[in-house]
């Protein structure tokens, strides 16, 4: 499904700020693989996701998806393979637009756009269908401007938007960080519910590691632009929290690098 | 006093659908595009020369106008998307450029249109209307029709596109939007109704001048700052996208009004920029000013809510 072969990016180089943030990236996700990310901050989990998106130019290595070679794709050609969900709820969607719009612009995502009707009544009734699903009633606010909603019901939003179009690859860059405890538990109910419901093969980068182990079939721990620890299947299913941060502890010298990782 | 009061109106309608070019720009991309004075004396310089020299048709002329426009936009929005130009400092080069186009074009400062047929006159001749009132029905049919072009523009995949554009960039390129392509073709837009103005205000007035541009994007952005306050003092707030459109016009033609007003009133010509920019520098800073007093406002001492 998904194949990273030794990328590579180190962000302003040659300045004084030079910083790398992957040194050489092998990972594999098969189709249905449900992937928690974790590792301290600078680890270079959310470059990782970026650098799958397009985002920023690959320094070197290779990106494929579906045995297409999408490395030297820009951001938004990759779009079509890809549904992103960010930290911030507000970069998801567009606030000035409406419900439906958004979800219409999410719709035609990877599709050529002409001069056909950016919305269709039908479209619309379908929206009120998937909107209802989330069971924030939303359904009944389809025109309402998506400025005015919460950032636990943006995110939620952005989630449906990012899977409308089924995508080949999921990617949730810590898309719960931001929200409050009880709403961040109700976005996670519902990423777990999405991405069963349609199989999608899905890289979540998590800084809660309860989350991490509860998630997914497998685990990968990154730390200084690295992956340090990949463990998947029953092995994962016995993980507990102890392991993890004896993990990190043992990569990291012994040193409680982040304070955010204990959290969970 | 009425007369002068009925030729704003008109100048009003058609400067309308120059405002209707900036809006594209600003109110949707959020960019101050100043291609705009340049690219409204060119659409009014390609217009005169068409007629003047080449005996073109004048409808014809109009067109021609609108795709110098077109292309003067084409140059901002290469300049500003290939090459990461700022988008303010990009359309500063191509309206400067324009200048020197602009005297190329017409060989010297001014071309006049006195003694050519203009869509004005003819529509005039064939049906014994004034020309004045001519200019205001011609003005607000096309007014009428590019607002309707703009809804269904907006309305389809590109159009909504390039507002989500405008919105979030970041989320737009996640979801497969161009956002290069997108900007381009906003500001090719924006800048073919700039140049339309320009040719028919230039066929209105029977002049081309270099000078008829400049202060322009001033004129666009007053005329959408009070089309705004207008709009929101109607009680039904009016912020469908139909009737921001319409309030875009509708500020064009008052601020057209307040001008003759100030001008009967003997104010000297020269000094309408200044009053100009003074209004749109304070609709811009009252609502800063206003979202600041009401924090302080909100703010208490003693922590109860």
């Amino acid at each position: 499904m998904l194949t990273l072969t030794g990328v590579r990016k180190t962000f302003n180089k040659g300045t004084v700020n030079e910083k790398p943030a992957l040194l050489g990236i092998d990972l594999h996700l098969g189709k249905g693989d449900f992937v928690t990310v974790i590792g301290g901050n600078g680890a270079g989990k959310s470059t990782m996701l970026n650098m799958i998106a397009g985002v920023y130019p690959l320094d070197s290595g290779k990106v494929e998806l579906d045995g297409h070679d999408i490395s030297r794709l820009s951001e938004h050609a990759r779009a079509r393979y890809l549904g992103r969900v960010f930290q911030d709820p507000m970069r998801g969607t567009a606030g000035d637009m409406q419900i439906d719009e958004n979800l219409a612009l999410a719709r035609r995502r990877g599709q050529r756009r002409g001069l056909a009707w950016g919305i269709t009544r039908e479209e619309r009734e379908e929206y009120r269908e998937s909107l209802a699903t989330l069971g924030l009633g939303l359904e009944t606010r389809l025109s309402d401007k998506v400025g005015l909603l919460s950032g636990g019901q943006r995110q939620a939003l952005t989630l449906l938007m990012a899977t409308l179009k089924e995508p080949q690859l999921l990617l949730l860059d810590e898309h719960t960080a931001a929200l409050d405890p009880k709403t961040a538990a109700k976005v996670l109910e519902l990423t777990q519910s999405i991405v069963t419901e349609h199989g999608l093969t899905t890289l979540m980068v998590t800084h809660n590691m309860h989350d991490a182990i509860r998630l997914g079939n497998r685990l990968i721990m990154m730390n200084e632009g690295r992956i340090i620890y990949d463990v998947r299947g029953d092995e994962k299913a016995r993980l507990h929290r102890a392991d993890l941060m004896a993990k990190f502890e043992e990569v990291s010298g012994g040193e409680l690098a982040s304070d955010r990782m204990l959290l969970g | 006093m009425l007369q002068a009061m009925l030729g704003a109106v008109s100048q009003g309608i058609l400067w309308g659908i120059m405002v209707l070019g900036v809006f594209i720009t600003y109110k949707l991309l959020d960019i101050a595009d100043l291609t705009v004075d340049g690219s409204f004396a060119l659409g009014g310089c390609v217009c005169a020369v068409l007629v003047v020299n080449q005996g073109v048709d004048p409808w014809l002329a109009l067109l021609a106008g609108t795709v110098a426009g077109i292309a003067a936009g084409a140059v901002t929005g290469l300049l500003h998307t290939l090459f990461d130009i700022p988008a303010i400092l990009a359309g500063i080069l191509t309206q400067i450029s324009l200048w020197s186009i602009n005297l190329r074009v017409m060989g010297k400062s001014n071309v006049p249109l006195l003694k050519s047929t203009t869509v004005f006159s003819s529509i005039s001749d064939a049906t014994g209307i004034s020309q004045a009132n001519v200019t205001m029905i011609v003005g607000a049919v096309f007014a009428v029709a590019v607002i309707a072009l703009l809804y269904w523009f907006f309305g389809t995949e590109i159009g909504s596109a390039l507002r989500a554009t405008g919105n979030n960039e970041h989320m737009s390129r996640a979801l497969g939007i161009d956002t290069r392509v997108t900007k381009v073709i906003a500001l090719m837009l924006s800048n073919g109704l700039v140049g339309l103005a320009g040719a028919l205000i230039c066929q209105s007035q029977k002049y081309a001048d270099i000078g008829m541009g400049t202060g322009g994007i001033i004129i666009g952005l007053a005329a959408i700052v009070i089309g705004e306050v207008l709009g929101r003092l109607t009680p039904g707030k009016l912020r469908s996208f139909s009737s921001r459109l319409i309030a875009a016009v509708v500020g064009s033609i008052v601020y057209f009004l307040i001008r003759a007003i100030v001008l009967q009133l003997g104010m000297d010509a020269n000094d309408m920029k200044l009053l100009s920019a003074i209004i749109v520098a304070v609709a811009l800073a009252v609502p800063v000013v206003w979202e600041r007093y009401q924090l302080r406002r909100s703010y208490s001492k003693g922590g109860e809510a």
